[in-house]
C-alpha cells in the first residue's frame, strides 16, 4: 500500500517552510540528504497532520468551554445534570479510534518498508534501485569513544570519518566493543543500536553530496559528548579519490593496532588506515580479537551433546551446519531471483534432452497410457 | 600493611578521597546543607518539638499524617531535583564550540542521572502516594488503610532511599548511567565506583516501600469501602488509585529482580548483564522498561483522578461519563503493560515486533483521549469557578495534549528511528510529566490542603506559582522540541552546532521562570501558615465538594468518621447535601484505633545503614544491620500493644467541638 505522493506535496511544503523559518535548520531531521531519512520525515509530517485533526479541535474546545462556561458568565446554560450522553460517548471513542486505525496502518506499512534490516527498494523518489546492484558494505564498530569504519571491499578503514558515494545503496553492519551506542547520521537515515557481541544492520543511501555530521545517540560514558564523526557525500570519482587518500595513509589496522585503538580515548581526530586485517570485523563481533580468546560462535556452537561447552546457539552466532536461510525480503539485490528448482523431478534430465522425438516429452506421468480410439494399443516405450 | 588491612576492614572502600574536598560546587553545597540542617535541628530543639514530632508524626500510623509527610518529602526532593535541572540547563546553554562549560563529564553525567532518579522515585512517587494516602481512605469512608503499620514502614523506607541518594552527593559519587542505571555503562568493569551501588541500594529499599504501599492501597480499596459504596459508586479518584496500585504490585517486583541481578553481577561476579560469558545487556533493558512504562501510568492515573475530582467540583456538575472513565482507566492499566518495547525500537527487534508495540502504544491514546473529552464535557454547561485547582486543570488540558501527540508520533517506529533518545524525546516526556503529573499534583495539593490543615493556601502566591510553571514550562521546553528536530541527542554536555545555542539559552530562561514558580510555591506555603487565620476554613467544605472527605471537619479527627457513612449514590457527599442528610448527634461508639509505633523508623534506619555499608563494602556493618533488621522485625511481631479504643464520650466531645460541615439542601 503506497500513499499517493501528490497528497503529501502540499502537506509537506507548508510545514517545511514554516519550521525551516523557525529553526533555520539545514541538516536536521526535517531537511535530510538521504532517502530513508526523507521518508521518515514524511511519516513525521503525516502522523502529526493526522493527530492534529483531533488535537486542534480539543484545544479549541478547551479554550471555548473554559471561557464560555466560567461562573461569571450568566448567559451560558447551566445544566448540572448533564453527565451522560451515549451519542457523545460513541463519537468520543470512535473518532480517536478511526485516527489510530489510519495511523496503525501507516505504522505497519512504514515500519516494514523502512526496517533497517531490509534492503532499500529505491534510491530516491525519482531514482529506482537496480536490483542487481550490490550495495556498498561498510562495517561500523563503536569503541570508547570513537567510531571505526571498515570498508571490506576497498580494504581500508577510518576512524571518525565516513565517506559515501552519492546515490548508491550502503549496507552497514554494526557492532560495538564495550558499550551500547547508536549509530546516527541524521542527514542520512534513522539510527540503529550497536551492541557488543551482536551485529545490527542498516540500509541507507545518501542522495546529495555535502558534509554532514554523525553522532552516537545512546549515552555510553565519559567521552560520549565528543563521539562525533563526519559524513561526506561525494560522487563516485570523489569516493575513489577518498579511498586512494586512505590507502596512502601508511598505517595498517592489524590486531595490535586495533587493540591499541580499543583503549578508552576521547576527542579522537579522524584517522585513516591503508589496510585492514581480513575478518577483523567478524572477530570484533565474535569478541575474539585478542589472540587466544575463543570466538563466541565457537563457544556457543551446538555440538549435539558432544562438547563440554554445550550451549544453545548464540544470539547472532552462525549456526552449525552452514548459513541460515534468509527471508526473501532481506536478501540483497543480487541474491534475489530464481532459486534452485525444488520441484524438479529427481533423476536424469527431461527425456527430451536425450530423445528429442520420444512421446515421453509430452507425457511424463507415470500413469498407464491409453490408446486413442481406433488406434492399436501401443506398448509403452 | 597491617594498618591498611585494618582500615580496609573497618571502612571498606571509604576513605578521605571519598569526600569532595576538591570540588568547589559540592563543597559549597555541602556547607550550605550543613548550615540549613543545623538551623532546622536547632530550631526544633529550641522549641522543644522533638517529642511532639516523634509521638505525633514520625511514629504515626495515621494515613493522613503519613500522607502529609510523603508530600513534604516530595517537595523537599523537588528542590534538589530542580537544582540538578538548573545546572544542566546552564551547562547546555554555554557549552558550544570551544567553550567546555563549567561541569566536567564526570559531574554532568551524575547530575542528569540524579535528576531523573530523584524526580521519578523521590518526588513524583512520594507526592502521588502521599495524596492517595491522605485522600483515598476519606473518600471511601474508612478510618485508615488496611495495614497502618506497613503504611508507616513504606514511608520511612522511601525516606531511607532518598537519604541514601542525598548522601551520595557528598560521600562518594552517584551513578552515571542515567535514571535507569543502564548497562553496559554500569557494569562492574565499566563503573567499579560507588555510583551504581548507591543507585541500586537506594531504589531497592525505596522499592520495597512502594510495593508494600501498593498492596496496602489495593486491599484498602477492595475491602474497606463504606456500606453501600459499590465499586461503581466509588469516587473516580479511588478508581485511578486502585488501578495505579495494581500496576505497582505488578511491576515493582520486576524492577527488584532486575536490580537484584545487577547487584549479583556487581557483588558476586555473575554474568546476567555483562557482554561475555552468556550475559546480555538487552535483558536488563527489557526488564527495566517492563517496569518503566507502566511506572509512568502509575504516576499519571491518580493525577487523572485528581483532574476528574477537581473538574467535577469546580464546574458544579457530576463527572461526565463516569462509567466510561472507569473503563478507560482499566483499559489504560492493561494496555500500559503491553508497550514497553517502544523505549528501544532502535535496538533492532525487526519490523513486526516494532509494529506491534507501536500500534499498542497508539491504542492507549484512545482511552486517554476519551478521558480528555469527558473532562471537556464536564465543563460543558457547567458553572466553572476558577480557583487555583481549576486553573491547573485547564493548563493541563492545553499542555498535556501536545505531549500526548508527540508521544503517539514517537510510537511510529520509523519516526522513532530519527527521534529516539533525542531532545525531542526528552521534551515529550517532560511535556507529559510536567503538563500531566506535576500540574495535577499541584492541583491536588491546592485542592486538599484546606482539608488537611483547616486553612486554604494563599491565592496570590498560588497564582505566581501557577504562572511560573505554565509560562516557564512552555518557554523551557518548546526550544527543546525544536533542537531535537535539528538532530540534537540527549545527555550531551557539549555541542558543536552554534545554530542550536539560542534555543538552549531560551530553555535556560524558561528553567529560571519555573524556578521562580517553585520559589513562589515555598513562599505560598510559608505565607499561608502565617496568614492562616485569614485563610481559615471553618466549614470543612470550602469548595462545595461532592465526595465524602468534604463531609468531615478540617483537619479531620484522627478517627475520620465518628459514624460510618452509608452510601446511596455516586458523589456521596453531594447526594447527602441534596437530601438534607443530618449527622447523628448521639449513638457514639468507642472507636478502635491502631497505636503508633517506632518500628518503621528503626527498620528504615537499619536499612539505610545496610545500604550505605554495602555500597562502601563495609561488610561487618552490613552484616550487623542485616541481623538488626531481622531482630527488630521479629521483635515487632511480639508487640501485642498495638491498638486502643477511643471512648465514646471522647468522640462525642470531639465531634461537638469541631466545626463541621452542615448538610443543607443543595
Amino acid at each position: 500500500m503506497r500513499t499517493p505522493k501528490s497528497l503529501f506535496a502540499a502537506r509537506r511544503t507548508l510545514p517545511v517552510c514554516g519550521l525551516a523559518l523557525l529553526t533555520g535548520c539545514r541538516h536536521g531531521v526535517l531537511d535530510p540528504a538521504g532517502d530513508v531519512a526523507l521518508q521518515q520525515r514524511d511519516i513525521i509530517y503525516t502522523s502529526t497532520a493526522l493527530m492534529l485533526l483531533i488535537i486542534v479541535p480539543v484545544m479549541a474546545l478547551t479554550v471555548i468551554f473554559a471561557w464560555r462556561y466560567r461562573a461569571k458568565n450568566e448567559e451560558a446554560t447551566y445544566d448540572p445534570d448533564f453527565d451522560h450522553s451515549t451519542g457523545l460517548e460513541l463519537v468520543i471513542w470512535s473518532a480517536p479510534l478511526l485516527i489510530i486505525i489510519c495511523l496503525g496502518a501507516l505504522t505497519w506499512w512504514s515500519t516494514h518498508l523502512l526496517d533497517p534490516f531490509r534492503p532499500l527498494n529505491r534510491i530516491s523518489a525519482e531514482k529506482p534501485i537496480d536490483p542487481r546492484a550490490k550495495p556498498l558494505v561498510v562495517q561500523v564498530v563503536s569503541l570508547d569513544w570513537k567510531w571505526l569504519f571498515i570498508y571490506p571491499e576497498q580494504g581500508i578503514a577510518t576512524v571518525n570519518q565516513l565517506a559515501l558515494p552519492v546515490d548508491r545503496q550502503v549496507r552497514f553492519d554494526l557492532t560495538s566493543t564495550n558499550m551500547m551506542n547508536a549509530f546516527y547520521a541524521p542527514a542520512m537515515a534513522g539510527m540503529i543500536y550497536t551492541m557488543p557481541g551482536m551485529r545490527s544492520t542498516l540500509h541507507a543511501v545518501l542522495n546529495r553530496p555535502g558534509r554532514f555530521t554523525g553522532l552516537s545517540s545512546n549515552y555510553s560514558g565519559a567521552g560520549f559528548s565528543y563521539m562525533n564523526f563526519t559524513l561526506e557525500g561525494v560522487d563516485q570519482a570523489g569516493f575513489d579519490a577518498w579511498v586512494e587518500r586512505a590507502r596512502s595513509s601508511g598505517q595498517t589496522l592489524d590486531t595490535a593496532r586495533f587493540l591499541e585503538l580499543e583503549k578508552p580515548s576521547e576527542r579522537v581526530p579522524p584517522m585513516a588506515f591503508a589496510g585492514v586485517e581480513p575478518d577483523l570485523f567478524d572477530r570484533i563481533y565474535n569478541r575474539c580479537v585478542r589472540p587466544g580468546t575463543p570466538c563466541m560462535s565457537q563457544v556457543m556452537q551446538h555440538h549435539g551433546g558432544e562438547g563440554p561447552m554445550d550451549m544453545p546457539s548464540a544470539r547472532n552466532g552462525p549456526p552449525a551446519g552452514g548459513q541460515k536461510p534468509e527471508g526473501a525480503l532481506f536478501k540483497e539485490g543480487e541474491e534475489k531471483g530464481v532459486g534452485p528448482n525444488v520441484t524438479k523431478p529427481r533423476g536424469s534430465d527431461a527425456p527430451g534432452n536425450a530423445h528429442p522425438a520420444s512421446h515421453k516429452n509430452r507425457d511424463m506421468s507415470l500413469a498407464p497410457v491409453f490408446a486413442a480410439p481406433g488406434t492399436p494399443r501401443a506398448a509403452t516405450a | 600493611m597491617f594498618d591498611e588491612t585494618v582500615t580496609k576492614a573497618i571502612f571498606g572502600r571509604l576513605g578521605w578521597e571519598s569526600f569532595p574536598v576538591h570540588e568547589p560546587i559540592l563543597l559549597v553545597t555541602f556547607i550550605g546543607v550543613v548550615i540549613v540542617g543545623l538551623g532546622v535541628v536547632g530550631a526544633v530543639t529550641k522549641y522543644g518539638l522533638w517529642g511532639y514530632l516523634w509521638r505525633e508524626w514520625f511514629t504515626s500510623v495515621d494515613h493522613k499524617r503519613i500522607g502529609i509527610m510523603y508530600v513534604i518529602l516530595g517537595i523537599v526532593m523537588l528542590l534538589r531535583g530542580f537544582a540538578d535541572a538548573l545546572m544542566m540547563r546552564a551547562q547546555q546553554a554555554i557549552a558550544f564550540g570551544s567553550n567546555e562549560g563549567y561541569l566536567p563529564a564526570h559531574h554532568f553525567d551524575q547530575v542528569f542521572s540524579a535528576h531523573g532518579t530523584i524526580m521519578i522515585f523521590f518526588v513524583a512517587i512520594p507526592l502521588v502516594v502521599g495524596l492517595i494516602n491522605f485522600v483515598m481512605p476519606l473518600q471511601i469512608g474508612a478510618r485508615d488503610v488496611a495495614f497502618p503499620f506497613l503504611n508507616n514502614l513504606s514511608f520511612w523506607l522511601t525516606v531511607a532511599g532518598a537519604l541514601l541518594v542525598m548522601v551520595s552527593l557528598f560521600v562518594g559519587e552517584f551513578s552515571r548511567g542515567g535514571w535507569l542505571n543502564y548497562v553496559p555503562v554500569t557494569n562492574l568493569q565499566n563503573s567499579p565506583d560507588t555510583g551504581p551501588d548507591y543507585y541500586l541500594w537506594a531504589l531497592q529499599i525505596a522499592g520495597v516501600g512502594t510495593t508494600l504501599s501498593g498492596i496496602n492501597m489495593v486491599v484498602t480499596i477492595i475491602k474497606m469501602r463504606a456500606p453501600g459504596m459499590t465499586m461503581m459508586k466509588m469516587p473516580i479518584f479511588c478508581w485511578t488509585a486502585l488501578c495505579s496500585n495494581v500496576l505497582v504490585i505488578a511491576i515493582f517486583p520486576v524492577l527488584t529482580a532486575a536490580f537484584a541481578m545487577l547487584m549479583l553481577d556487581r557483588y558476586i561476579g555473575t554474568d546476567f548483564f555483562t557482554n561475555d560469558l552468556g550475559g546480555n545487556p538487552m535483558l536488563y533493558w527489557n526488564l527495566v522498561w517492563i517496569w518503566g512504562h507502566p511506572e509512568v501510568y502509575v504516576l499519571v492515573l491518580p493525577v487523572f483522578g485528581i483532574y476528574s475530582e477537581v473538574t467535577s467540583t469546580f464546574t458544579g456538575k457530576r463527572l461526565f461519563g463516569y462509567s466510561s472513565m472507569v473503563y478507560a482507566t482499566v483499559v489504560i492499566t492493561i494496555l500500559s503493560y503491553l508497550v514497553w518495547l517502544h523505549h528501544f525500537f532502535t535496538m533492532g527487534s525487526g519490523a513486526s515486533v516494532n509494529s506491534f508495540f507501536g500500534i499498542a502504544t497508539m491504542v492507549i491514546s484512545i482511552p486517554t483521549g476519551a478521558k480528555i473529552f469527558n473532562w471537556l464535557f464536564t465543563m460543558y454547561r457547567g458553572r466553572i469557578r476558577y480557583g487555583l485547582p481549576m486553573m491547573w486543570v485547564v493548563a493541563f488540558m492545553l499542555t498535556f495534549t501536545v505531549g500526548g501527540m508527540t508521544g503517539v508520533l514517537l510510537a511510529v517506529p520509523p519516526a522513532d528511528f530519527v527521534l529516539h533518545n533525542s531532545l525531542f524525546l526528552v521534551a515529550h516526556f517532560h511535556n507529559v510529566i510536567i503538563g500531566g503529573v506535576v500540574f495535577g499534583l499541584f492541583a491536588g495539593i491546592d485542592y486538599w490542603f484546606p482539608k488537611a490543615f483547616g486553612f486554604k493556601l494563599d491565592p496570590f502566591w498560588g497564582k505566581i506559582h501557577f504562572w511560573g510553571w505554565v509560562i516557564g514550562y512552555w518557554v523551557a521546553w518548546t526550544p527543546i522540541y525544536i533542537v531535537g528536530l535539528m538532530g540534537a541527542t540527549r545527555r550531551l554536555r557539549h555541542f558543536d552546532d552554534p545554530a542550536m545555542q539560542p534555543f538552549f539559552v531560551i530553555a535556560a530562561i524558561g528553567a529560571v521562570i519555573i524556578a521562580i514558580g517553585i520559589a513562589a510555591f515555598v513562599i505560598q506555603i510559608a505565607v499561608s501558615i502565617m496568614r492562616r487565620d485569614q485563610l481559615r476554613d471553618t466549614t470543612g467544605d470550602p469548595w462545595e465538594g461532592r465526595t465524602l472527605e468534604w463531609s468531615i471537619a478540617s483537619p479531620p479527627p484522627n478517627y475520620n468518621f465518628a459514624h460510618t457513612p452509608v452510601i446511596h449514590d455516586l458523589d456521596a457527599w453531594y447526594d447527602m447535601k441534596r437530601r438534607g442528610a443530618e449527622r447523628p448527634a448521639e449513638g457514639f461508639h468507642p472507636i478502635h484505633m491502631p497505636r503508633n509505633t517506632g518500628a518503621g523508623v528503626i527498620l528504615s534506619a537499619l536499612a539505610l545503614v545496610l545500604g550505605f555499608a554495602m555500597v562502601w563494602y563495609i561488610w561487618w556493618l552490613a552484616a550487623l544491620s542485616a541481623v538488626g533488621l531481622f531482630v527488630v522485625g521479629i521483635a515487632h511481631t511480639f508487640n501485642y500493644n498495638r491498638d486502643y479504643y477511643i471512648p465514646a464520650e471522647t468522640v462525642e466531645r470531639d465531634e461537638a467541638a469541631r466545626p463541621r460541615p452542615v448538610a443543607t439542601g443543595a
